[in-house]
């Protein structure tokens, strides 16, 4: 199908999600993994100031080449790794036909014993 | 105890343009809030970053909407209590509810909108695995008091505002030594603390460990050790009295959870095809913090459930009252006194 690729997303359980992904939406792989209900928060939404949906990148599909605020969030994130990057700078275009990636790990950044 | 009309909870975009309505409709509003100042994410987390979505607003930056909408509402004098959360909600027999703070502060009135976004906004906390054992015994996440480091030897994390700027202040006279880690080489940090926690570092006022990340913590009973990695130099251990790691905020659903509410996804679950309801009568939840059939997480949808909203709180508080729709083209907006 035209301007519809397909990208696997392996979830913290190890399960495998094979998405179908539009390339003319103007998405990103947040969005993508949101509007497929799996466990991406994006609670910034999108602007790279929260690391809600840090993945790690296993195919060569994407550049590991972050922007100046990624990696300035990455910087202070938790369980970064050198594949590391934030699903919602990654912009779904047909390049990424094939693409496979990983959810990193939830963090418990609290408990309910905090307010 | 403060009395008003209806009582907001969380003073973002969307608590804010709720004094708005209700204001025009007579009715006085007290916002409650855990940040120190109104404005919600728009305020912590993007005050710099344009918005295209409001309408009849090409372009405006958050911060911006914030402080237009606080004008906005200036005539309708609404109350604050700010840097303090809603914790508790009583419902007395008389069909009043009573929202008490972590503080203690008592709030009453006979409608609630909880306007609270996605949350609470809370420290992050480090993925560290003694870091519980050790809170309050020398690992703060929030720096309430200066002077409780004094004479201290503090090791900061992080390499944001908070961190540099609290790294700067307490190595000037107040911390016996003060060490600042940091994962890598650059910081997201204002510019210009930046130079001056550099300028420090080299003057010896500031120990800076770069390309360094905190692994471990221990000590008995109050902490005095901190075991972190270098990418220079391997593992290290270094004596502290205090660990602060300041990596910012992150918001929690938090208290709205254990309110009786009808929760799903994360967020309040309301009646859209009328008055915005949850489950409860009299408390309302309008905003990011709720979710419905059809849901879409934006600003002016929060303006658009704020105005049907106070509708709903009206015809409870005045069962008998006439009131009709009034443009404010006509009628202008009449203040309180």
């Amino acid at each position: 199908m035209e301007n519809i690729i397909n990208i696997t997303v392996v979830d913290r359980e190890g399960k495998e999600h094979i998405l179908e992904a539009p390339t003319d939406m103007n998405m990103n792989m947040m969005e993508l993994c949101k509007s497929y209900e799996l466990p991406v928060a994006g609670t910034c939404g999108g602007m790279a100031m929260c690391a809600s949906c840090q993945m790690y990148i296993l195919t060569g599909h994407v550049p590991i080449e972050r922007s100046d605020d990624e990696q300035a969030m990455l910087d202070e994130a938790w369980n970064v790794e050198d594949n590391s990057r934030l699903g919602c700078q990654i912009k779904l275009t047909n390049e990424l036909e094939g693409l496979k990636v990983q959810l990193a790990p939830y963090v418990e950044e609290d408990s309910d014993d905090d307010w | 105890m403060i009395e008003t009309d209806i009582i907001i909870i969380g003073a973002g975009p969307v608590g804010l343009f709720t004094v708005f309505e209700a204001g025009l409709l007579k009715l006085r509003c007290h916002l409650i809030d855990a940040l120190p100042q109104p404005g919600g994410q728009c305020s912590e987390i993007y005050p710099k970053k344009p918005i295209y979505d409001i309408p009849g607003i090409p372009e405006i930056l958050a911060g911006d909407l914030v402080n237009d909408l606080l004008k906005q509402i200036e005539p309708f004098k609404p109350g604050f209590t700010l840097g303090d959360p809603a914790i508790d909600i009583e419902e007395t027999a008389d069909n009043q509810f009573i929202v008490t703070t972590r503080e203690g502060i008592k709030h009453q009135a006979p409608n609630i909108a909880i306007a609270g976004g996605l949350g609470v906004f809370i420290p992050r906390k480090p993925p560290v695995p003694e870091l519980k054992e050790f809170e309050g015994k020398g690992v703060e996440y929030i720096i309430k008091d200066p002077e409780d480091y004094r004479g201290k030897n503090v090791v900061i994390s992080g390499g944001g505002d908070s961190a540099l700027d609290w790294a700067i202040f307490l190595a000037e006279g107040v911390a016996e030594k003060v060490t600042l880690i940091h994962r890598s080489q650059s910081f997201r940090a204002h510019p210009d603390s930046v130079q001056k926690a550099m300028d420090m570092a080299k003057s010896g006022k500031i120990t800076m460990l770069l390309d360094a990340e905190v692994k471990s913590i221990g000590g008995n009973g109050e902490l005095s050790d901190i075991h972190l990695t270098t990418k220079a130099d391997g593992p290290i251990t270094l004596n502290a009295d205090n660990w602060l790691p300041l990596f910012g905020l992150t918001p929690k659903l938090g208290p709205i959870a254990n309110w009786g509410l009808l929760i799903e996804k994360n967020a309040i679950k309301v009646d859209n095809s009328t008055d915005y309801s949850t489950n409860r009568e009299g408390i309302y939840a309008i905003g990011d913090v709720n979710t419905y059939p059809g849901k879409l997480k934006l600003i002016l949808c929060g303006f658009h459930e704020a105005t049907l909203m106070v509708q709903s709180a009206f015809k409870r508080i005045y069962p008998n009252k006439k009131n009709v729709l009034k443009y404010t083209t006509v009628s202008g907006v009449n203040g309180f006194e």
